[in-house]
């Protein structure tokens, strides 16, 4: 278990880390909001719209993260990812179906060979107040069970009491747990509250070797908002200028218009570039926002708005 | 190709009935000219034909300033300041209301984008309104005694850049405080000052109170040398604000004068990086740098340099230009044949003097006035191009060591109309702006404007203020 070679110098010890986390540059709030609400004002249409509608379907994380989760709305979940509008077979699959541990062997049998991958949240999600021991089984059974992709929360305590080693120490192990599987760090901006934090916790997260990082769990308000989108594409950008690695942002949580994530897709077109405009380098964690996207397809392609009940529940 | 080619998204202009051609807007009424002289104003961004114009001679600005005297004596002056009060949330309101087609209509004329029109000029022109509406019936608490007077008739001049907000600037704070005005908008750009006369009269606005008197220099001449104003407020450039404060010398009127700039925009090393960037480009690119306080010189720490300029161009390739009506557009069309050959010119001289030119890959519409974002680093101060303003899309980037080099280098200039300072470090931001001869001062933000706000200049920027308490003085006989 051991950090990326290209990390070592920085994250050595709790002083280097804390030193170079301590001396990126600062975020101010208000030009970050500014510059969020200006690109939400861009007027995305026609040809526009059918590309970026297409292109957000297949960047969805479909989610479903409740207790009264079964094996059987985890297979219907899982039939909306492969062949999201019965109706026609040209909307795009969604990227991944995002599950818990215990479910994620059905997803697996569900989605096996269509491309659709299967993300499963761990690490005691959503607080991550366990052990590292529990924590780490919790990942490696998920992997076994099927999960390609691991969604791992941050212990925000310690990152908020300055512990950066340890949160440092605790994604490496994930990662070396996770194997082959890809790795998404979920920040919890929530509970973060200040976008000088979210900058470190990319940052920090990055170091250790996170394939994406993740904005939140969906079980805190405010989950997914465009300045903190804006302060992590920067940061996966700059961190690609600096370490020659790429790596992957996935707001999640409140999301729930096609109108709002074509103000995602247009954050990342003008921030990270184009380079991320892609399922491999961008993903929405959201449930409900398939069906919105779905409707606004058709109504593009037929001018016609048509009732809820003609998409399907997932 | 890009993966994410934003289709065209025009703002639609049907909103818009423009008239074939308009007349002078004088005691309530729109009539003819004298002479009968006329002229077209086009849209600097096909060089269409929006409308003929008529140009007011000194005949006709002797028949607004008369009628304006008349208002004065008869109407505006006798009325209590909470009825003119009620004038100007009137006006306000409309503004609201027709929001959407002034802001094509300012595109249309100025080239500016609708963006820019839609978000920034008409939601301030309004507030403008607003904030003034609600001084008129309390000027006895502005600090200027206990009932101060009005002036009484006052001649305004405007200019292109932001032709509607600039008369909301010289409009708003004048009736409030009880002055009658005549007002000559820019000859490029009087479309929206047009507009803002039927506002009066649709806000049944008595007739005399605000007349609008449409023509070229001749006309701004005759409206400043006339007799019969008491005041005389000007926004324009430092060489005409010069003659303007000369034909006013020794004459009862009283004189503001809002004119160029040449603002630092200084980076320090601790600066947020990606928002001061952001910074650099609202204060330099924004209205196509067509600006008075334009941050139009970029003073960067010599440690952060080389990062700064990275993300400056970066920034730079994404800026979107062209139709000044799509919604998409970040940066419209230069507003005339004679200011795009000034900033040629003068940009031109730069590479003469041995800055370094640079402009991102951008693809220029055929027909209209257009110019690139431009930036010239390895400029000195010693180069016209950090001396003179250009009022264009056009910034000089220079570098600076300390904070005190900084200061010097800032203050080296004969203008005084803004800075900007970019620093985490709130001792900085006020050492900076105690220090700064600037009529306003920035901190981690630029070009950001509200009516409670004054505005205004050092040295050769001008004299008063516009905005805020401060503004007042400049319509009160105090």
């Amino acid at each position: 278990m051991s950090a990326p070679a290209d990390t070592q110098s920085t994250a050595g010890t709790e002083a280097s880390l804390r030193g170079f986390l301590h001396g990126l540059p600062g975020v101010d709030q208000v030009g970050a909001e500014a510059r969020a609400a200006m690109l939400a004002s861009r007027s995305i249409k026609t040809t526009a719209k059918q590309w970026a509608l297409d292109t957000a379907i297949s960047m969805i994380d479909l989610t479903t993260l409740e207790g009264q989760d079964t094996p059987g709305k985890v297979r219907a979940l899982c039939a909306k990812a492969k062949r999201p509008d019965p109706a026609d077979p040209t909307a795009p699959m969604v990227a991944a179906v995002c599950v818990y541990p215990d479910l994620a062997h059905v997803a697996a049998a569900e989605v096996k060979g269509t491309g659709v991958h299967v993300a499963s949240v761990a690490t005691a999600f959503p607080s991550g107040r366990t052990s590292l021991e529990v924590k780490l089984a919790d990942v490696k059974f998920a992997v076994s069970a099927g999960a390609d992709e691991v969604d791992m929360v941050i212990d925000r305590g310690a990152f908020l009491a300055g512990r950066y080693l340890e949160v440092f120490d605790e994604i490496v192990a994930v990662k070396d747990a996770c194997g082959d599987a890809h790795l998404k760090v979920i920040l919890e901006t929530g509970e973060l509250v200040t976008l000088d934090h979210v900058r470190r916790a990319s940052w920090l997260a990055m170091l250790a070797g996170a394939d994406f990082i993740k904005t939140s769990t969906g079980k805190i308000i405010p989950a997914a908002t465009l300045p903190v989108t804006l302060v992590m594409l920067e940061a996966v950008r700059d961190f690609r200028e600096t370490h020659r690695r790429q790596v992957g942002v996935k707001p999640a949580g409140g999301i729930r218009t096609a109108k709002d994530a074509l103000r995602y897709l247009v954050l990342v077109n003008e921030t990270a570039g184009e380079d991320w405009l892609d399922p491999r380098w961008f993903r929405l964690g959201a449930s409900s926002l398939l069906n919105d996207l779905l409707m606004q397809r058709t109504k593009m392609a037929t001018g016609r708005y048509s009732g809820p009940d003609y998409f399907t529940l997932d | 190709m890009a993966k994410f080619e934003y289709a065209p998204a025009p703002e639609s202009r049907a909103i818009v009935s423009l008239r074939e051609s308009y007349g002078l807007f004088i005691d309530g009424e729109f009539g003819p000219g004298v002479d009968g002289r006329a002229f077209k104003t086009i849209s600097p961004a096909t060089e269409e034909v929006l409308a003929e114009v008529t140009e007011a001679g000194p005949a006709d600005v002797d028949r607004a300033v008369t009628a304006a005297r008349k208002a004065y004596q008869h109407t505006w002056s006798q009325l209590p300041g909470r009825e003119r009060a009620k004038y100007l949330f009137r006006i306000a309101r409309i503004v609201q209301e027709r929001a959407r087609e002034l802001a094509v209509l300012e595109s249309l004329d100025n080239g500016k984008p609708i963006r820019e029109s839609r978000d920034v000029d008409i939601p301030l022109v309004a507030a403008h309104f607003f904030y003034h509406a609600g001084w008129a019936d309390k000027l006895e608490y502005a600090g200027y005694g206990p009932a101060p007077r009005p002036l009484g008739v006052a001649g305004q001049v405007i200019p292109w850049n932001f032709p509607l907000l600039m008369l909301a600037w010289k409009i708003a704070p004048a009736l409030a405080c009880g002055n009658t005005v005549v007002l000559k908008p820019a000859e490029t750009t009087p479309l929206t000052a047009l507009t803002f006369a039927e506002i009066c009269q649709q806000a049944d606005l008595p007739p005399g109170v605000v007349n609008i008197v449409t023509g070229a220099g001749e006309t701004g001449r005759a409206l400043v040398e006339h007799p019969g104003l008491d005041k005389v407020a000007f926004t324009g450039s430092t060489e005409v604000g010069r003659e303007i404060a000369r034909a006013c010398a020794s004459t009862r009127k009283k004189v503001t004068l809002e004119l160029g700039g040449k603002a630092a925009n200084i980076v320090f090393e601790d600066a947020p990086v990606d928002q001061a960037v952001e910074g650099i480009v609202n204060g330099i690119f924004f209205n196509q740098g067509h600006v008075c306080c334009a941050g139009s010189r970029l003073l960067v720490q010599e440690s952060v340099y080389p990062e700064v300029i990275a993300s400056l161009r970066r920034r730079l390739a994404t800026l979107r230009l062209g139709d000044p009506l799509d919604k998409n557009t970040d940066v419209g069309a230069i507003n005339s044949a004679a200011q795009l050959a000034r900033i040629r010119e003068l940009s031109e001289v730069g590479e003469a003097e041995g800055a370094e030119r640079w402009s991102p890959p951008c693809e220029l519409p055929v027909k209209g006035f257009w110019f690139p974002p431009t930036v010239f680093t390895g400029v000195s101060q010693a180069h016209r191009i950090a001396r003179e303003e250009i009022f264009g899309p056009v910034l000089s980037v220079l570098t600076f060591r300390t904070p005190a080099e900084a200061l010097e280098k800032a203050n080296n200039t004969p203008y005084g109309l803004s800075a900007g300072v970019w620093t985490e470090k709130g001792s900085l931001i006020l050492w900076m702006a105690s220090r700064l001869r600037a009529g306003v001062v920035w901190a981690n933000t630029f070009n950001k404007f509200d009516p409670a706000s004054p505005f205004g200049g050092y040295k050769e920027s001008g004299y008063g203020r516009e905005g805020g308490r401060h503004g007042l003085e400049a319509y009160l006989d105090v």
